[in-house]
């Protein structure tokens, strides 16, 4: 029932009002503008004046433009040939290819039930030995990467795409800068992972509606490829550019904020978002990675903080490195006592000498003399940091713990590192 | 189901407005029509002939002019036999029978009875023919795991009734007359083994309220010796995210000492829900013997499920308890986390264009944390015997700040606070609650001036420690130190506990006095050191010597035998007891 409206009512930054009977909540709508054409979504019913957000912006709208509602929801495509496409947030192509319009699903569907899910289990590995060897990610964990503007984040996430044991990469980027959307591109292209990979990419200049529908696509293109028993692994950056734009559409329709200007409902929206992670009993799994940056390098300001409460612990990103000591996965205990024997000693102990090591570099700095002790933890330091954390590693997990046991061995006495000794034993290089 | 119907005039998220005729009371249930689905609604505001609903699932598809049914009926939980062991979402839907009907997904507009209908179970009557009964009072009684389940005369009936007539024993299913009740005028009315309550208002079928004065066991040391809770009481643990409050109301659902655990995981992860059903079947509860799951009701309306079931959750949960209170049974209900249900609130209040308190939540906040906190209590029922609602909330402050509403407004009702430090889940310490912070109006299961005596050592170590950080080590005295190695010594042996361990996790209120005695003979004692080096290695060995004991199991030899090394140091130390210390002993005798 494609009825078409000539008469807009208002337009108030990216939404406006038309009169119309017989709209659902959430329909979506097409307007065209004198600049081409829109998608529109209802978001609010009021008798038969209808609210929408337009996808393209309020810019150049005007009150004589077409509304012509689709009688649908917003929906994406599904099947296999997504693999290796780009799309906007409209779900159209931003690749030179095909508009895909079969088998469509609608976004944002409803949650899993619990009772469906099945504990989380299975590593997934990422060959990046901050992260399988200390903080394992696990099958169906959610966890955000916290950061600073400026960070290398993209860099990782990229890394962490063509190194993982997914079988699917879905990307979301909201307000990517358009070098990191050409730069995840080649990345992807060059080290043989777009053809696994599908991405939904919203560019800072692109409209700010747009920006909020790259979860929702994501994660229903993710959820459609778990359900064919295909382990995804999804990769968003950046969440708090998602949570700004529903700041600034919630303002504009006037809502009440609730703090620092976020709408009350924010925690809400994101859990939704990341409950999506899943691992299906006997089908595949969804994992979620979610750059988050923080304005100020405040922890406590309303994304991360709301972040932190929904997620299965939290990665730092500060000086181009995975932080060891904020760090936390919180499933890393469901998996690493399977790994091999030596691995969940090996990084206790690699994270008490590193502290140690931090310790020491305090005195040091402080003008402190150093003793023989000293002089080992800041070579076992330096190494740690060069060998193991730097961001451009590429080792399995069974070689990084090789490494581990290397480094150890270079620095320091078998009974210094407060390993147990049938470990040692059998682990500690010879000659 | 009454005829009356309405039409749906505006959408906004959530928030529904219905125009109608005739009458709608305020919370009722409604149905709103989208196609074949029907989806349920509360009533939560009346103006003029418009009521606006909250739907308690997702709203997209409806449209202006969609039928609205309202059934007359306030939001209501099935209760009779066969609650224990179930998990249900925030409206008693049992999740596993919605994953029969949908499959993945938790599909809109299919809900399923809170109890099972087929199921049958063995009814034994209790009362005669001819009994006058009021509401809360029992007519018969059915097996149901480790309990006898009474059989009540429905909650909502007001008055005096007759018993007409009663079946004998046998097997019935939940919905089958078992009884027949005559009022004062006559008019004869048949009661089954279940009805509906309304969830938002509190069980009162009781005789007296009592003052909550028996200590509630939660085997966690650093609770029930210094911050502990009563049966009755109520209690809140805010903290930070990652400080361990989940973890710690794991561990509390497994040990605490009552009959019946309702976990209601509110606006939380999945995740954590599923490791619950996946564990607990497996574990045996200590008192009964059986799976833990026979004792435990699960509640989940986690964070991605609509949000204003997540407010009816809560009520849902505390209205299972105290029904099971009626039953003269000690319930511990556990929400993890109000914030979310406060948030839950503030949600529906921004949409009704409520002028917003503080942090936007709504004027009422306090007001509905009080009244839920309220719904707990020590109570004597009908027939002389006694049951208990203890509630446990976690908090989630924003930011980790104390100082927001929800904290603030959950402090002034409860009455105890384990406060969760981010410093103490840095340095994993578990439990993370901040004994500084933190204080409880119950009384501890070990001597009150024992536990203050150890909360003493316990702040003067805290001053000591932030002096020590301005003027070093070498400017502290060697008896300040000696203090601060003590409080040092107490944190990391009776504050820290491991979740992990079988027997440390679950230490009981025996132990807890015979461990506080040892602590104040050794922490009470002044020793012969003379240089901090020494004092340092002999606390440290103290120390390892304690966390041993720990991990032996009571009155065993091996606990007997680490007794006797820590007995060995302490006479190595020439430990000599101080006067206070040797008073306070005396005292305990």
């Amino acid at each position: 029932m494609n009825k078409v409206f000539n008469k807009i009512e208002s337009i108030t930054g990216n939404v406006i009002t038309v009169r119309a009977d017989g709209v659902k909540y959430h329909e979506l709508a097409q307007i065209n503008t004198r600049f081409g054409k829109s998608l529109a979504e209802v978001n609010k019913i009021d008798g038969d004046l209808v609210s929408l957000q337009v996808f393209a912006g309020g810019q150049g709208i005007s009150t004589g433009d077409e509304v012509r509602f689709l009688g649908h929801e917003m929906r994406v495509s599904f099947s296999e040939d997504l693999l290796g496409r780009i799309f906007n947030g409209s779900g159209e192509p931003r690749d030179k290819g095909p508009a895909l319009t079969d088998n469509m699903k609608t976004i944002g569907g409803p949650s899993v039930n619990p009772t469906k899910r099945i504990l989380a289990n299975r590593m997934l590995r990422t060959n990046i030995p901050m992260i399988d060897m200390f903080n394992t990610l696990v099958v169906s964990q959610k966890l955000p990467i916290f950061s600073i503007s400026g960070e290398p984040y993209n860099k990782l996430l990229a890394r962490i795409a063509l190194q993982a044991e997914a079988d699917v990469i879905v990307l979301g980027g909201m307000g990517l800068k358009y070098d990191d959307f050409l730069y995840f591109k080649e990345e992807l292209s060059n080290g043989g992972a777009l053809s696994k990979t599908v991405m939904f990419i919203h560019t800072a200049s692109d409209p700010t509606v747009e920006c909020m529908m790259i979860p929702d696509m994501a994660l229903a293109v993710a959820e459609q490829f778990a359900l064919q028993n295909k382990d995804v692994l999804v990769l968003l950056t950046d969440m708090t550019n998602f949570a700004d734009a529903m700041k600034e559409i919630a303002i504009t329709q006037e809502q009440v904020p609730s703090n620092r200007g976020y709408p009350g409902d924010l925690y809400s929206q994101l859990a939704s978002r990341y409950e999506k992670a899943v691992d299906f009993d006997d089908s595949g799994s969804v994992t979620v990675l979610a750059v988050t940056t923080m304005p100020g390098d405040d922890v406590t300001h309303p994304v991360p903080d709301n972040t932190g409460y929904i997620t299965e612990g939290q990665y730092y990103l500060k000086g181009g490195r995975i932080e060891p000591f904020g760090s936390l996965s919180r499933l890393k205990q469901n998996v690493n006592g399977k790994t091999r024997k030596d691995h969940r000693a090996l990084m206790d102990a690699m994270i008490r000498l590193y502290s140690s090591y931090k310790e020491t570099l305090e005195k040091k700095n402080m003008g402190f003399a150093m003793t023989r002790w000293d002089d080992k933890l800041l070579k076992y330091g330096q190494l740690f940091e060069s060998e193991l954390m730097d961001l451009s590693v590429n080792l399995s997990l069974e070689e990084a713990l090789d490494l581990g046991w290397k480094i150890l061995a270079e620095c320091f006495e078998k009974d210094e590192t407060g390993i147990k000794s049938d470990l040692t034993d059998e682990f500690w290089p010879v000659g | 189901m009454t005829e009356n119907t309405g039409k749906v005039v505006s959408v906004n998220g959530n928030l529904v407005s219905v125009s109608f005729e005739g009458n709608v009371s305020m919370n009722e249930i409604c149905f709103v029509n989208v196609g074949e689905t029907k989806l349920k609604s509360e009533v939560i505001r009346i103006r003029g002939n418009i009521a606006q609903i909250q739907v308690y699932e997702m709203t997209g598809g409806i449209k202006c002019g969609d039928i609205v049914e309202f059934t007359g009926d306030m939001l209501s939980a099935q209760l009779g036999p066969g609650l224990l062991g179930q998990v249900y979402d925030g409206l008693q839907n049992p999740l596993p029978v919605l994953a029969k009907q949908a499959g993945w997904f938790l599909e809109r507009g299919i809900y399923a009875d809170g109890l099972d209908a087929e199921k049958k179970w063995e009814f034994t009557p209790t009362a005669k023919i001819g009994d006058s009964l009021r509401a809360g009072e029992y007519i018969g009684t059915v097996p149901e795991g480790p309990f006898t389940h009474k059989i009540f005369v429905p909650f909502y009936l007001l008055g005096n009734y007759t018993l007409k007539s009663i079946v004998d024993k046998g097997e019935y299913t939940v919905s089958e007359t078992v009884a027949v009740l005559a009022d004062e005028r006559g008019r004869e009315i048949p009661v089954s083994m279940s009805f509906r309550w309304p969830v938002k208002r509190a069980v009162k079928c009781y005789t007296e309220r009592l003052a909550p004065v028996e200590t509630m066991e939660t085997k966690v040391r650093l609770i029930d010796s210094f911050f502990p809770v009563a049966k009755g009481g109520t209690y809140c643990t805010p903290g930070p995210f990652g400080a361990g409050k989940t973890v710690l109301q794991h561990t509390t659902s497994k040990y605490a000492d009552v009959d019946i655990v309702i976990i209601a995981a509110c606006g939380e992860r999945a995740g954590e829900v599923v490791e619950t059903i996946t564990e607990f079947p497996e574990l045996t509860d200590p008192r009964t013997g059986r799976s833990l799951m026979e004792r435990t009701i699960i509640i989940c309306n986690t964070s991605s499920m609509p949000v204003a079931s997540r407010e009816a959750s809560v009520y849902t949960s505390v209205t299972l308890a105290e029904y099971y209170r009626q039953m003269g049974l000690n319930v511990l209900l556990l929400a993890d986390s109000t914030s979310r249900w406060a948030q839950a609130l503030r949600e529906m209040s921004g949409r009704l264009e409520e002028i917003p308190g503080e942090e936007a939540f709504p004027a009422y906040l306090e007001s509905y944390i009080a009244a839920f906190y309220e719904r707990a209590g020590y109570v004597l029922l009908p027939d002389g015997s006694k049951g208990s609602v203890t509630i446990g909330g976690t908090v989630s402050p924003a930011g980790g700040n104390f100082e927001e509403p929800v904290t603030q407004a959950t402090l002034k009702v409860v009455g105890a606070f384990h406060g969760l430090s981010r410093e103490r889940s840095d340095a994993r310490k578990y439990p993370a609650i901040d004994p500084l912070i933190s204080w409880s109006k119950y009384k501890t299961v070990t001597d009150a001036d024992k536990s203050d005596f150890c909360k003493n050592i316990l702040t003067s170590g805290d001053e000591i420690g932030s002096m020590m950080k301005v003027v070093g080590e070498e400017g502290t005295t060697i008896s300040d130190y000696i203090v601060y190695l003590k409080s040092e010594m107490l944190d990391s042996v009776y504050l820290q506990q491991n979740s992990f361990d079988l027997i440390d996790a679950n230490c009981g209120k025996e132990r807890q006095r015979y461990v506080t005695d040892k602590l104040v003979c050794v922490l009470g004692s002044e020793y012969s050191l003379d240089n901090k080096d020494d004092a340092r290695s002999f606390f440290n060995r103290m120390r390892q010597k304690f966390i041993d004991w720990n991990y032996t199991e009571f009155e065993s030899e091996a606990f007997a035998k680490a007794e006797a090394e820590i007995d060995a140091i302490y006479a190595e130390g020439c430990g000599r007891l101080s006067r206070e210390a040797e008073l306070l002993l005396k005292a305990g005798d």
